[in-house]
């Protein structure tokens, strides 16, 4: 962990944050609009997008997720990737 | 119950050791209008509020916690390689006697945190409106951290903080308009 | 109400009265913000959206409430009188 992480890392940890962003916009929106069909949809699809962002993400940078799959047979490696104030 | 996730909401980034600045967040991390003040107001409030904003309440709670988490990343990055004599020059000595440079429930004064800081009147109406005033609050707390700091990429992150709470001051604003609503009867004075 | 036409600013000021006996030279005018939510009553359906980047980095998804905020005493700061 002492090694930088790459380049890559960043890019597309801020490519997740910025999908769940617009999920999470949309929750508070809908908590308090909960008949807007448009915001509705605009869930769905922000919801499913990042969700293929993070599998993406998890396959090469670790678990991003409790419950994400372990990716090694032999050790447990949520420990072992930064943590966020770590990055 | 909540499933923790490895990231943060917004990118966390310091360029300047300045542990002054880690000083004055604390008033964010412990202090009366600071996030964690906000994530257990929202949380506890929740169980006693009309169903039709309990949502609200416990999504805007959970977003708190996720702030909570972005202020505690300053402060441990303005911090973690300081030396007691920095921490002596940043106003930050007695916070080192007591707890080295762990991070403490504490506003900026170092006075600790306390349940006083929070309401639960059981009442929709003063509840909604004291979330309100403490969203207001907060965004005012940050103006005036970001008004102190010359950090342009901690006020970058500050910047989304405070635009953070002119969302919530929103919704709780529509919150109140629904606990209001007599099915759809507009009152007539 | 002023005849000159002025832009919506979310930053207000006024100017503090000064007494006889103020010991600080005067700061000229002190600020406070008035952000857009303050406005916007319930909010309508179908505000025009940042892009996912972009409401990231703005701290909002739609467009109206974006409130950019600096120090309106520093020189050079967005603070007008």
């Amino acid at each position: 962990m002492a090694n930088p992480l790459p380049k890559e890392y960043y890019k597309q940890l801020e490519e997740i944050q910025a999908a769940d962003f617009v999920v999470h916009e949309l929750i508070l929106y809908l908590d308090t609009h909960p008949t807007d069909q448009q915001a509705l949809s605009q869930y769905n699809q922000f919801a499913q997008y990042s969700k293929q962002l993070k599998r993406a993400f998890e396959a090469q940078f670790g678990p991003l997720q409790q419950g994400s799959p372990n990716p090694s047979s032999s050790v447990w490696t949520w420990n072992s990737t930064p943590w966020p104030w770590q990055v | 119950m909540w499933v923790y996730e490895k990231k943060l909401q917004y990118p966390v980034k310091v360029s300047t050791c300045n542990p002054t600045l880690a000083k004055y967040l604390m008033e964010q991390y412990g202090g009366a209008d600071g996030e964690l003040a906000a994530a257990l107001r929202y949380m506890n409030q929740r169980y006693t509020i009309p169903d039709k904003v309990i949502g609200l309440l416990n999504d805007i709670a959970t977003e708190e916690f996720s702030h909570l988490e972005m202020i505690a990343t300053m402060i441990y990055k303005l911090t973690k390689d300081a030396t007691p004599q920095q921490l002596r020059e940043a106003g930050l000595a007695e916070h080192y006697v007591s707890h080295d440079s762990a991070l403490f429930y504490n506003n900026a004064a170092g006075v600790p945190f306390t349940a006083a800081y929070i309401q639960a009147k059981g009442d929709p109406i003063a509840d909604l409106y004291e979330d309100i005033a403490a969203e207001e609050k907060a965004r005012a707390t940050y103006q005036w951290i970001i008004d102190m700091s010359d950090d342009p990429d901690l006020n970058d992150s500050l910047r989304f903080l405070r635009e953070r709470e002119i969302i919530h001051s929103q919704r709780f604003r529509e919150a109140v308009e629904i606990v209001k609503d007599d099915r759809g009867q507009k009152k007539i004075f | 109400m002023s005849s000159e036409k002025r832009s919506f600013s979310s930053l207000k000021s006024y100017v503090p009265r000064r007494g006889l006996f103020d010991p600080c030279p005067p700061i000229g005018y002190k600020y406070y913000s008035t952000p857009p939510n303050l406005y916007l009553g319930f909010q309508p359906p179908g505000l025009p959206q940042f892009s996912p980047q972009e409401a990231l980095k703005k701290g909002t998804l739609w467009k109206v409430f974006y409130d950019y905020y600096d120090n309106p005493y520093r020189k050079g700061g967005k603070g007008r009188g």
